[in-house]
């Protein structure tokens, strides 16, 4: 038995098998054990009612969107805007015209860097960001920088993972165009204080970009209680498919915003003089988007918006104490990220045992975990580590499911005592 | 295919203890492997004489235990051997980590027929076989670039 001060019982508040019982693919077995799916900030599970959607979608709706007058043309515009509606009543945008359909967040990030970076940044301007970025939120900056001259200002983190906020105030100056930083870090779990960096950015005047990805499974976002400019997410990190996010933006900002891509939909008139760019936020959204994606997406906040959330983040608190707690307790472990506000993202290395040995070795206990560098690799480098393991729960997690995260990790070390 | 045909005693063993683990000094050949996925970079120093055998090998760097036990089992297995048989066992290896059928030749392999369990996990065949690009290049890599290997 585990000897622990946070108790191994389910949330009462919070039925969990309940939940379980939505999404299908948690039910089986991988190499005869029953599936431990802890790799949910690489990417979620779907709940039944979001491949239901899809699957009706596909199999009597489909058309192209905006084109047609036939009745299915209708049926898929009608779908594809009504999960538009749902996006903005979900993060509270003022309009729809501001929710911008993208494949996911890293194409959200290079859209803002190519479409508002080719106006508004210049030789000898700063972009600031933090060192726990994921690479979707450094490289378009540094692409954007090479092109224009301008610097990349990286705001350094504490040993606990927390960005240096005395610091990052200090970089803020006069050639800051732009801030652009994680709300919550896929690497080590840190919650950001974006009201804080939103604030002191912009008693400079200088827009903020927020990379959402991470925190849509785990928070509830209010864009405009926030005052965030750029609010960047994916479909499949909230339980959507993938290859469907969303890229809000304030609507003065995408107004004078030039077209990300060319092509079909994003044009009211063309001839070979000119073409006359479509209305908000159409303009960003060249060619035949991701319909059967959107609609995916608008299940999955149906079933997002119907959740306890209260209850819900409750349950994951105690999944991320009780991991904590049950991984500290083994020899040897090193856990990498250990900010006073965090997400359920418990990453670690293990004494003489690479990440990826672990991987391999619980992924035969049925637990399924990430290892490397989780395309952060300042971080890693930060915490002079090549690569961590990493556990990161969903709603659906279990305790069971952490003891056999646990159980397996012990048996690496016995494999490699 | 049971975890224990990947972590074989053999590779525990040389993962723990690496044997020609350092840098050599008056090295004739050398090339980094790296991965960049994984993280896992190593560089190997060999020595070759005027009869074209490897005196002397040795490697150093970091990764995970598949990638240092092979780095490892080939120091062992190709010091005093002629650059032939580096590239014969090069050859074999590369047979055996990308074919899924149970090779023939495997006992002739001795211990680096160890390393044979990577072929049921897909994901760690490059930790196998790092090591040997490494060598690859070194022996026969252009000597003005990096000299660097990479798999992914």
């Amino acid at each position: 038995m585990n000897h622990t001060n946070v108790q191994a019982v389910p949330n009462t508040a919070f039925d969990v098998q309940k939940i379980r019982q939505d999404f299908p693919i948690l039910h089986q077995q991988v190499h005869g054990k029953p599936l431990a799916y802890l790799d949910n900030a690489a990417s979620a599970q779907r709940p039944q009612c979001v491949i239901d959607a899809v699957c009706r979608y596909e199999t009597h709706d489909h058309a192209n969107v905006h084109r047609g007058v036939h009745t299915l043309s209708e049926r898929a515009t009608q779908a594809y805007e009504n999960a538009r509606e749902k996006v903005r009543s979900y993060i509270n945008a003022a309009s729809v015209s501001e929710c911008v359909y993208v494949r996911g967040t890293t194409e959200a990030i290079n859209l803002v860097a190519n479409a508002w970076g080719q106006n508004n940044v210049k030789a000898g301007d700063e972009i600031l960001i933090s060192w726990m970025e994921h690479h979707s939120n450094i490289v378009p900056w540094q692409m954007l920088c090479a092109r224009t001259g301008a610097k990349l200002v990286v705001a350094p983190i504490t040993p606990r993972g927390e960005i240096d906020m005395e610091k990052f105030a200090a970089l803020l100056s006069d050639r800051t165009r732009l801030v652009a930083v994680g709300h919550i870090s896929n690497a080590l779990g840190t919650v950001n204080p974006i009201r804080d960096i939103i604030a002191l950015a912009h008693d400079r005047d200088i827009p903020v970009l927020i990379d959402g990805a991470q925190a849509m499974p785990h928070t509830r976002v209010d864009v405009q209680d926030l005052d965030v400019d750029f609010y960047a997410f994916s479909g499949h990190k909230m339980f959507a498919p993938t290859g469907i996010g969303v890229l809000y933006a304030k609507t003065r900002y995408l107004e004078r915003m030039p077209p990300y891509q060319g092509g079909g939909e994003m044009i009211l008139a063309v001839n070979f003089e000119r073409s006359v760019y479509n209305e908000l936020p159409y303009k960003f959204e060249a060619g035949t988007p991701n319909i059967a994606g959107a609609v995916g997406l608008g299940a999955a906040i149906d079933y997002l918006g119907a959740l306890d959330f209260a209850a819900l983040l409750e349950h994951e608190q105690h999944l991320l104490d009780y991991a904590t707690e049950q991984l500290s307790s083994l020899s040897g472990i090193r856990l990498i990220g250990t900010a006073r506000k965090k997400a359920s993202v418990v990453s670690f290395v293990l004494e003489n045992i690479h990440a990826h040995d672990l991987g391999t070795i619980v992924d035969s206990d049925g637990v399924a975990i990430r290892t490397g560098h989780h395309c952060a690799m300042p971080v890693m480098d930060y915490f002079e580590v090549p690569a961590t393991a990493r556990a990161s729960f969903a709603f659906y997690n279990t305790v069971d499911e952490i003891d056999a995260l646990t159980n397996a990790l012990k048996k690496a070390q016995r494999m490699f005592a | 295919m049971e975890l224990r045909d990947l972590y074989q005693e053999i590779i525990v063993d040389h993962n723990r203890r690496p044997r020609n683990f350092g840098a050599l000094s008056g090295f004739t050949h050398s090339a980094q492997g790296f991965n960049p996925l994984c993280g896992d970079k190593l560089t190997l120093y060999i020595v070759i004489d005027d009869n074209d055998v490897i005196k002397e090998i040795s490697f150093e760097g970091s990764g995970c235990a598949i990638s240092v036990a092979s780095a490892s089992l080939l120091t062992e297995s190709l010091k005093g051997q002629p650059i032939a048989r580096a590239d014969q066992l090069f050859a074999q290896l590369h047979e055996v980590f990308t074919n899924s059928e149970e090779p023939d030749e495997l006992e002739k392999l001795g211990k680096l027929g160890a390393l044979a369990g990577v072929r049921a996990y897909p994901s760690r065949v490059k930790c196998a076989s790092l090591s040997w690009h490494a060598l690859n290049n070194a022996l026969h890599g252009d000597r003005t670039d990096e000299n660097t290997a990479t798999t992914e």
